[in-house]
């Protein structure tokens, strides 16, 4: 059996909407009541439109932002308990890679630099191990000695993503949450970065996170997918499985609006009606239910449970049966 | 490894090279930094370029107008206009300096522990808010009135009601800094707050921050020339610009040159450092190439 690296039981993430004075008037309840489980050396895939809270799922997972509710297991740890020192050493076996390469990278300080700061804020080796071993990262990824001492605004998108990947890389960490790593970079950039992290997960049977909204990324380097929807986790099926045989309607939804590459296919297109609900004012029931072009009574009422499909797809959906 | 160090040599050079060849191309830098320049050499020379001592006086010349003897003139004590504003460049300069320094390091320390914890943000922003309701000038004149008359006070109240202004400025550099997705990433290395803010933010607002500590400067000697002006700055008879301003008032008629000159220094260095200033927010931008 697969070895679970890490587990995450009823996630929530709430965010305070205050109003005048600071006092609390709503939540945006931007994760609510999320399980899932990642397997080591797999790539999960989380996709969902814009807002959908996968990027906040993926920051909350490994505490960047504090959750509301649930936990999170990694390695039979509590992440959620965990005190700061242990927080701190367990740094280096979860890393993150940020979606947008010109924002990630401190502007003042030379790339070099910013590898061999997380090494010394870990307190690994001395000034010239630390040294050695950015360098040795720096050419893993793709970049040569001498890009060492520049600053980030002399690099294209893709470099800079290269470094940021380094960054995360030199902890030689387990885990990397990748939030949309792909997203902001130029198509023939995209597949050079995702080469890269498929060659990286090969050498180093790494774990990825993959957020994204891109269904071909996906399709590409997931291993298994889950779907979010208002905060929920809707689908989570292997990536053929998910691909072939979508359940859930959102998913399919989501898939009829990928391209197709054949010219002569022409696809049926779902297209939904209405807006996407405030996730500060979720819908009762299924959250997808004012959306769903085959929403039943029941739908708006309750809220739908797990369903297994199989041993490794499962839906939240009442009409799935 | 050796290959590397020769590497980050020839590019620091380049990126010097760069940075001052970007200076000189800015002309409201090398203007503005050209005066101040001016200045600050005029009062580090002062007991050098003085045809006579700050204090010296000789009777017989009073309120003599402009010559090649005294060319800015002599006041009502027969003292050398000239000598007295080289002199009073040196209060000016010095107090408008440590101003400077002493408002940018606590604005900043300030601005970005109010940015990063919210309880304290809370407290440093209204006392601020309540220095800033009162009139800087006012507010100095106060703190002079309650120290008593010296360099060293006129720079503590000076930096006291300069301060808050800062602190404000440093604070809303630092939130847009915290927001940033590098600050998220150096705490996902497992970064502490210390690091975080110093090493990461402080360099990042450094430049709004520089930006208006010139005009800080600027200022200072504006405001020490009005309170020498009001009684309650320098002290007389030492000389600084609102001291020799004020003992000319009282002749303004019959020596144009008591007013003139020491008001056309003043005026000629607050605009020299406001054009540097301005040059230099244009320089620490790091975009512009």
């Amino acid at each position: 059996m697969r070895e679970e690296i890490l587990r995450a039981e009823h996630i929530k993430m709430y965010f305070p909407i205050r109003g005048a004075l600071g006092k609390i008037r709503n939540y945006v309840k931007a994760v609510d009541d999320v399980s899932l489980s990642l397997y080591k050396g797999e790539t999960y895939g989380l996709v969902g439109e814009t807002g959908c809270g996968k990027s906040t799922l993926g920051r909350t997972l490994i505490r960047l932002l504090k959750a509301t509710g649930g936990t999170v297991t990694y390695k039979g740890k509590n992440l959620f308990t965990i005190n700061e020192k242990e927080l701190r050493r367990l740094c280096r076996e979860l890393q993150m890679v940020f979606q947008d390469p010109y924002t990630s990278l401190n502007p003042r300080m030379r790339v070099g630099e910013a590898l061999t700061e997380v090494l010394k804020i870990q307190g690994i080796g001395d000034k010239d191990a630390r040294m050695a071993d950015a360098l040795s990262v720096f050419e893993k990824v793709g970049l040569l000695p001498e890009h060492f001492y520049r600053f980030p605004h002399e690099f294209s998108g893709g470099q800079r993503q290269r470094i940021g990947l380094a960054r995360a890389l030199i902890l030689n960490p387990e885990l990397i949450i990748c939030d949309e790593p792909v997203s902001a970079l130029d198509v023939s950039v995209q597949s050079q970065i995702i080469n890269l992290l498929l060659d990286m997960q090969e050498e180093r049977g790494l774990t990825y996170l993959f957020i994204s909204h891109d269904m071909s990324v996906i399709r590409y380097i997931a291993d298994r997918v889950g779907v979010m929807y208002l905060g929920h986790l809707v689908e989570e099926a292997p990536v053929d499985d998910l691909f072939l045989s979508p359940s859930h309607p959102y998913t399919q939804v989501l898939l009829s609006a990928v391209p197709s590459d054949d010219p002569h296919v022409r696809k049926e297109r779902v297209i939904l009606e209405g807006d996407l609900p405030s996730p500060a004012n979720p819908p009762a029931g299924c959250v997808f239910s004012t959306r769903c072009p085959y929403a039943k009574q029941i739908c708006r009422e309750k809220k739908p449970e797990c369903t297994d499909i199989n041993e490794t797809h499962r839906v939240y959906c009442h009409l799935t049966k | 490894m050796t290959d590397l160090y020769a590497i980050r040599k020839t590019l620091l050079k380049e990126q010097r090279r760069l940075l001052v060849r970007k200076f000189f191309k800015n002309r409201l830098a090398v203007t503005g930094g050209t005066i101040t320049f001016v200045m600050l050499f005029l009062a580090l020379l002062a007991p050098v370029l003085a045809p006579q001592g700050p204090l010296e006086m000789i009777v017989t010349d009073r309120l003599l107008a402009p010559s090649a003897a005294h060319p800015f003139g002599t006041d009502t004590f027969g003292r050398d206009v000239f000598t007295r504003i080289l002199y009073g460049a040196r209060v000016s300069m010095t107090i408008g300096f440590f101003v400077g320094l002493i408002t940018m390091a606590a604005g900043m320390l300030l601005g970005l522990l109010a940015s990063y914890f919210r309880l304290l943000d809370e407290i440093l922003m209204r006392i601020c808010d309540g220095l800033n309701a009162i009139p800087s000038t006012l507010l100095a004149i106060a703190f002079m009135s309650a120290l008593g008359g010296s360099t060293t006070n006129v720079i503590v109240s000076l930096s006291i009601v300069s301060i808050p202004r800062m602190a404000r400025i440093a604070r809303s550099a630092a939130v847009v800094v915290k927001g940033q997705t590098y600050i998220e990433a150096v705490s996902a290395a497992g970064a502490g707050p210390f690091r975080i803010l110093f090493r990461h933010m402080a360099p990042n607002i450094l430049s709004p921050v520089i930006v208006q500590a010139s005009y800080v400067f600027a200022n200072a000697i504006i405001t020490e020339a009005a309170l020498s002006f009001l009684g309650v700055g320098v002290p007389i008879p030492q000389p600084s610009w609102g001291n020799i301003l004020y003992e000319g008032k009282d002749v303004i008629y019959n020596a144009w040159w008591l007013i003139v000159y020491p008001a056309a220094f003043t005026a000629l260095t607050v605009f020299g450092l406001n054009l540097f200033g301005d040059g230099l927010r244009d320089l620490l931008d790091p975009h512009t190439s």
